[in-house]
């Protein structure tokens, strides 16, 4: 892991005008317009801003409205302050609210991505690599089930897999949430495109002229080359799994077992019970809290996340 | 997406439920059975053995209930679990009766779904444990609900909704607007308060199969008629005709706000006076005081307007019971755990709660009835309830698969609010769909 790391960090820096770094390019001809120095175009920044723009809204509303009492929400405009400041309350009141039930989902939610997701991108990178590098029959095969799994909706199955994990005597416990997790076809199918392109083929014979067997080769050489592909499938099915409300919604009845999207869902269900208390501060802080460990994954990653690490590694 | 896959899911359930044939569903011979004579001395001989039942119940004052159970008979546990509210957990429960596995002991129903799940003998019949001698301790229009037409009693009555109007009277106050008594007076109101305060309306309702459904059973419309599986579906009748007539009105002079109840802003315009009123159970109250803190004091109840002048009518809007699954064990224990709470020491205690009673003993006593609202200004509130539960005609019935019927409401009768379609063209689309998926469903449906 420390050779593509340490190229990162030197990639990630910013690049001065002119040529630098470890690789220099060849510049074949002076153009006018270079990726140093892109046309400007009124027209696309004026779009793309409006697209930040309607991306941001959201989120922006979102950490204001956490910052509002139970009547501050209704009392004021959505994308400003209300004039109490209760952010450290509801932060505190969503951590005890219901016994502390916020850390408990906070937590599942971390078992469920852990493993699940960290699952899912294992499983991903080994079958990837396995179909984009070794030829063995029914390929093919193989390769039309997993673009026609890629088409079919989670959703679609989350019934079908109830029944069965019921048979099973799985539902209502977390591997009810955990096995499905860690099937992700469009995961295997991106793998399986990197791969093919990452990892040149010279690259594993060199490796096993000099007498690596197939395990380390596919450690010491394949793995690092795709590092970019890793963490691009780790973040998707981390998001995905995060995010996924229908099959834990579907698999899941105790309340000790629900991730957060299921949990704040309970809490915003609330306001529509008889009887029931209404919470929507705690459901917008929870929200909030809930969206941070994703924005710091991406954050983390980034640097992680690019390709093309392979250049220059087969003399030709 | 999500509400129709769940439309789908709850429709899995009850094509199992009512397939004649056991084929993909199975046959439903194994779980528990009611065949079996149980009688109080097996409940009290399973007290004293005690053991573990799963409750499954969104209604927050049982927490309390099942903790005091739990200390009162040392060898049980109560495993109380929010497996959703009404359709969420509805799902939950076909779904685990339909693969068989983890169907709780105790479960909450409301009324308008009692039906599905007796007719399809998903629940046990609980007159072998004694629990029609319970029939005098319950208000009319409850214990007709959990008799849901047939000669069973199918769980004993949890809470109830008895209607009444809650109106903001600071508001009334302010425009100088006379409380309505008839629906009539109402509709005066509405167009008064709408002319004053052109952001202000009367009531907020965007199409609501419970609403529209109790304000037909207040106006004397019997739009249900079950026998079995003989179904009758008629919304022509007088009472229908009388409700969609002053609603029309409503929505025709726009004197209904276009705020989905029971969402963030419909909250916020219960605070700040721009809804003014709201016809619903008596179970309201306590939303209230949780959810519109900052109108404390501003609220009062008053009886549901009526559609004769000096009637007395009233109808039940929400409300719920515990049944016994059929496919649940530990059948004594699960029975004991509802009498308990429904029908003994657990009914104080949620009252305590904020519960409103469906035991006409509570309904009735001083103490229920003088206890004072501090967010109603003191008003003793549960006088207008009390006289209300009293009023409801027993004589409604719900389909035998309401729940379904209730979620195409707004592709049908729903309509009527957004389009300018008339309310009772909207209510024979409703006819017609919920006509058809009977006829679907193997029912003999009369038109």
């Amino acid at each position: 892991m420390t050779s593509p790391a340490a190229t990162a960090v030197d990639r990630s820096a910013p690049a001065p005008s002119g040529p630098s770094g470890s690789a220099p390019r060849l510049r074949t001809s002076r153009r006018r317009h270079s990726s140093d120095q892109p046309r400007r175009s009124v027209l696309l920044t004026v779009l793309t801003g409006l697209v930040l723009l309607y991306s941001l809204v959201p989120l922006i509303w979102l950490a204001v409205s956490a910052t509002k009492t139970q009547e501050g929400l209704s009392r004021s405009f959505g994308l400003w302050f209300d004039g109490d400041f209760a952010l450290w309350d509801n932060i505190g009141e969503t951590f005890t609210y219901d016994d502390g039930v916020f850390t408990r989902w906070l937590l599942n939610t971390l078992l469920y991505v852990g493993l699940g997701a960290g699952g899912a991108t294992l499983l991903a990178v080994l079958g990837g690599y396995a179909l984009a590098k070794f030829r063995f029959p029914g390929r093919r095969a193989v390769f039309a089930v997993v673009i026609g799994a890629v088409a079919v909706p989670g959703t679609a199955l989350a019934v079908p897999t109830f029944l069965m994990f019921s048979e099973m005597g799985l539902t209502n416990t977390p591997w009810a949430v955990i096995i499905p997790s860690l099937i992700s076809p469009f995961g295997l199918y991106l793998m399986w495109v990197f791969a093919t392109e990452a990892i040149p083929t010279e690259l594993m014979e060199a490796a096993r002229i000099d007498g690596a067997g197939e395990v380390r080769t596919f450690f010491r050489v394949a793995l690092p080359l795709l590092a970019p592909g890793i963490v691009t499938v780790l973040l998707f099915t981390m998001v995905a799994t995060w995010n996924n409300y229908f099959l834990p919604l579907v698999m899941l009845k105790d309340p000790d077992w629900y991730p957060l999207t299921l949990g704040l869902n309970s809490w915003n269900a609330q306001a529509a019970t008889a009887g029931g208390e209404a919470v929507f501060n705690l459901v917008v802080t929870g929200s909030l809290i809930t969206i941070l460990p994703l924005i710091a994954a991406f954050l983390l990653l980034q640097r992680y996340w690019q390709s093309g690490l392979a250049a220059g590694s087969v003399k030709e | 997406m999500s509400k129709h896959s769940r439309r789908l899911l709850s429709g899995i359930g009850l094509v199992c439920a009512l397939a004649l044939t056991a084929t993909a569903c199975g046959d439903s011979d194994d779980g528990g059975s009611s065949q079996k004579p149980v009688s109080q001395d097996d409940v009290r001989a399973a007290l004293k053995k005690g053991g573990t039942i799963t409750v499954w119940a969104w209604e927050p004052t049982l927490e309390k209930v099942a903790t005091d159970f739990e200390k009162k008979y040392p060898g049980v546990k109560v495993n109380l679990v929010n497996a959703g509210t009404n359709n969420d957990q509805y799902t939950a429960l076909q779904n685990a009766v339909s693969a068989k596995k983890g169907v709780p002991d105790v479960a909450q129903i409301e009324y308008y779904a009692m039906g599905q799940y007796a007719l399809t003998k998903q629940l046990t019949d609980l007159t072998a444990f004694g629990a029609d001698k319970l029939s005098a301790k319950f208000s009319p229009g409850p214990w007709n609900g959990v008799k849901a037409g047939s000669d069973g009693i199918w769980a004993l009555p949890m809470d109830s909704g008895p209607m009444a109007l809650f109106y903001n009277k600071k508001v009334f106050d302010k425009y100088d607007i006379e409380v309505p008594a008839t629906w009539a007076e109402y509709l005066d109101a509405a167009r008064e308060l709408h002319k004053a305060d052109p952001k202000a309306y009367i009531t907020a309702d965007t199409g609501d199969a419970g609403l529209t459904t109790s304000m037909l059973w207040q106006a004397g419309s019997r739009p249900y008629t079950v026998n079995g599986t003989k179904v009758k579906i008629d919304f022509s009748d007088r009472g229908a005709k009388t409700y969609t007539d002053t609603w029309q009105k409503l929505i025709d002079e726009k004197l209904l706000t276009s705020v989905n109840p029971w969402t963030d802003e419909w909250y916020k315009g219960l605070g700040d006076g721009t809804i003014a009123t709201l016809a619903t159970g008596a179970w309201m109250p306590a939303n209230l005081a949780s959810g519109v803190k900052e109108a404390a004091g501003d609220w009062r109840a008053a009886p549901l307007p009526q559609w004769t002048a000096g009637g007395k009518a009233s109808a039940e809007n929400g409300g719920s019971a515990l049944a016994l699954p059929e496919l649940g064990k530990n059948e004594a224990l699960a029975y004991a755990f509802v009498e308990y709470a429904n029908a003994g020491d657990g009914v104080g205690t949620r009252l305590e709660g904020g519960a409103f009673p469906a035991t006409t003993a509570e309904l009735q006593s001083t103490a229920f009835q003088d206890t004072a609202f501090p967010y109603f200004g003191g008003q003793k509130a549960n006088k207008i309830f009390a006289e209300s539960a009293a009023n409801v005609a027993d004589d409604w019935s719900y389909l035998p698969y309401q729940v379904y019927a209730n979620s195409v409401f707004n592709d049908t009768a729903g309509k009527a609010y957004v389009s300018g379609t008339p309310l009772a063209e909207g209510l024979r689309s409703w006819q017609e769909a919920s006509v058809k998926y009977g006829e679907e469903q193997g029912f003999t449906v009369e038109k």
